[in-house]
């Protein structure tokens, strides 16, 4: 693998800012199959959490310690990252890890989703339709889904190995008797596969059908709980909730400001002290790749141009 | 009343069951048979191993010998030896516990709702109009205001806590409820209310119920047939009026005499 990192940096766009002394990606060899085999034994029980030897990262718990770590056992030379944390691809966090890993592992960044081998996401799945091949890692705060109803950690294992969930209905019920709805909006519990009762980190609700199904291999890695877990392509992801108050998503009144989507999740940004607000797309990717559409259509010579950066030929082959 | 046909088999059969803690005893060799739509009772001092008796043979504590026969709906299991997603399925369908201290048995910041639709939740039912209906049915049986549904426990006086606790065991229809000082910590008053409803509720369902109290009104109201422990032996046992009545074993005598007579 060293030769090959070799390689790659003398031949990769990023080879002058890569780091000398350190291991490809950061993370030595031993842990970096510690967490492999961590990954192959999480996908192999899908939604099954599985531990691991969690180690110190160059940042803070809460920052993406156990993303990081997985993706940094996942990446090889010649794959290309894209990070997002609430959607954006220019936030610090995400730029800071993006940065992170073209500086130890001197691969590819991207903020295009489409182009991606490795996204690693805190808070959001993109819009754009993830494909087979991809890999989406998700940062994960509290991995047991349990854990606020039933704090006793050993009881909460025992409720998993038995497949006994009637206690987060419980928690629905106290929401809909509260507030006549199921209000929790992220980290809302699913159950994959018909087996294990899942915490899909904490995405919006709004992107839990998307779990459903995804072509792409999902991998949660929570650093600080030390536990990895994960989804397979093609995995029923169920949302859990009752008959008569059936799972829904958010839906908006409004459609983005710039680009216009009535399809996408939308920030509410305030933009004056006179309460003034406008909505616009929570990913930066898919609403930048929308507006490029529109200018196209608008200035016929701008089309090539746009075409040669690779942003509109991609999004064709759907 | 209960009533032992020659073809029933008993509900519960406790052989010699015994609870070490080290050197010390849990309790030691004790051995009883359940009947359908029968209450007993098991009295002695505090420190008798009354509670780590009930313990044993509701599936809660494993104990250190002997065996618990339970005829469940889906035939005779071991509730020692039974692999346990069989025991834990019958101990939340077919069984209920009441403590004594309502914090143990009930989800102290989840509505008084949420705690009496736990177990139908969990046995499968994903309807909350239904869950609903069942848990306000509920309330009104165990005599709470059916406006309380949304509040949560900690509202609640010891009283409401405790017929709470009921509710939310007995919402499954269970064949046997476990009570471990269910009156103790109420007063007078309050204890006589739940005994009543207590009383009527295993006759409207025809419950078997294990009562373990320190409080001989308790027994002599509600049990059938009665247990006496000392030091974590059965010292006596036989019909309620017959022990209360004509106590043979000394420690038993001492029990009796001992309550204040108004």
């Amino acid at each position: 693998m060293k030769k090959q990192f070799k390689e790659q940096s003398e031949t990769g766009s990023d080879r002058s800012c890569v780091m000398e002394g350190y291991n490809f990606a950061y993370l030595d060899e031993q842990t970096k199959r510690m967490i492999r085999r961590t990954i192959l034994k999480a996908v192999a029980i899908p939604g099954y959490q599985v531990p691991f030897g969690s180690r110190e990262m160059p940042l803070p718990y809460g920052w993406g310690t156990g993303g990081i770590q997985v993706t940094a056992s996942l990446i090889g030379p010649e794959d290309t990252l894209k990070v997002i944390d609430q959607g954006a691809d220019d936030t610090t966090n995400a730029v800071s890890i993006r940065r992170f890993f073209s500086r130890t592992a001197g691969v590819h960044t991207t903020t295009r989703t489409r182009e991606a081998t490795i996204i690693q996401t805190r808070h959001r799945i993109p819009e754009t339709h993830l494909r087979n091949g991809q890999i989406i890692v998700y940062q994960v705060p509290i991995p047991e889904p349990l854990r606020f109803i039933e704090p006793r950690a050993k009881e909460v294992r025992r409720m998993h190995a038995l497949k006994e969930y009637g206690i987060m209905f419980v928690k629905l019920y106290e929401d809909i008797s509260r507030h006549g709805r199921i209000a929790k909006a992220f980290d809302y519990p699913v159950l994959v596969n018909g087996r294990y009762v899942m915490s899909p980190s904490p995405i919006p609700k709004f992107d839990n059908p998307k779990m459903d199904c995804m072509p792409a291999l999902q991998i949660f890695g929570a650093g600080r709980e030390k536990r990895i877990y994960a989804v397979p392509p093609y995995t029923r992801v169920k949302s859990l909730d009752f008959e008569d108050y059936p799972f829904e998503v958010e839906r908006w009144s409004k459609s983005c400001a710039l680009c216009g989507s009535e399809h996408s999740y939308l920030d509410e940004i305030i933009t004056d002290d006179q309460g003034s607000r406008m909505y616009v797309c929570s990913d930066t990717d898919y609403c930048s790749l929308r507006l490029a559409e529109r200018d196209r259509d608008f200035q016929p010579g701008f089309k090539d141009e746009i075409r040669a950066s690779g942003a509109i030929g991609e999004r064709k082959c759907t | 009343m209960y009533m032992k046909g020659p073809d029933q088999v008993p509900l519960l059969k406790v052989e010699s069951i015994s609870k070490f803690y080290g050197r010390r005893i849990g309790c030691h060799g004790i051995g009883f048979e359940l009947w359908p739509g029968e209450v007993l009772g098991i009295v002695g001092e505090s420190g008798s191993g009354k509670t780590t008796l009930l313990n044993c043979i509701s599936g809660q504590l494993e104990p250190s010998e002997g065996a618990v026969w339970y005829a469940s709906n889906g035939g005779v299991i071991d509730m020692c030896k039974a692999p346990e997603p069989q025991r834990r399925l019958a101990m939340r369908t077919e069984m209920g516990t009441v403590y004594q201290n309502p914090r143990d048995g009930l989800r102290m910041h989840v509505s008084a709702g949420g705690n009496i639709g736990e177990r139908l939740m969990a046995n499968g039912l994903r309807h909350y109009g239904r869950v609903r209906r069942r848990a306000l049915n509920w309330l009104e049986k165990v005599e709470i205001d059916q406006e309380r549904i949304d509040d949560t426990p900690g509202t609640f006086s010891g009283g409401m806590q405790q017929r709470l606790q009921i509710a939310r065991n007995l919402v499954t229809g269970p064949r046997i409820i476990f009570m471990d000082e269910p009156t103790s910590g109420l007063d007078v008053s309050v204890q006589a209310r739940l005994l009543d409803l207590l009383r009527g509720l295993v006759t409207e369902l025809d419950l078997s119920m294990v009562i373990v109290t320190h409080d001989l009104a308790v027994t002599r109201l509600l049990a059938h047939r009665l247990i006496v422990m000392k030091d974590g032996k059965s010292v006596e046992s036989g019909l309620t009026d017959q022990v209360l009545d004509d106590p043979q074993h000394p420690y038993t005598q001492l029990l009796v005499s001992s309550i204040l007579q108004p």
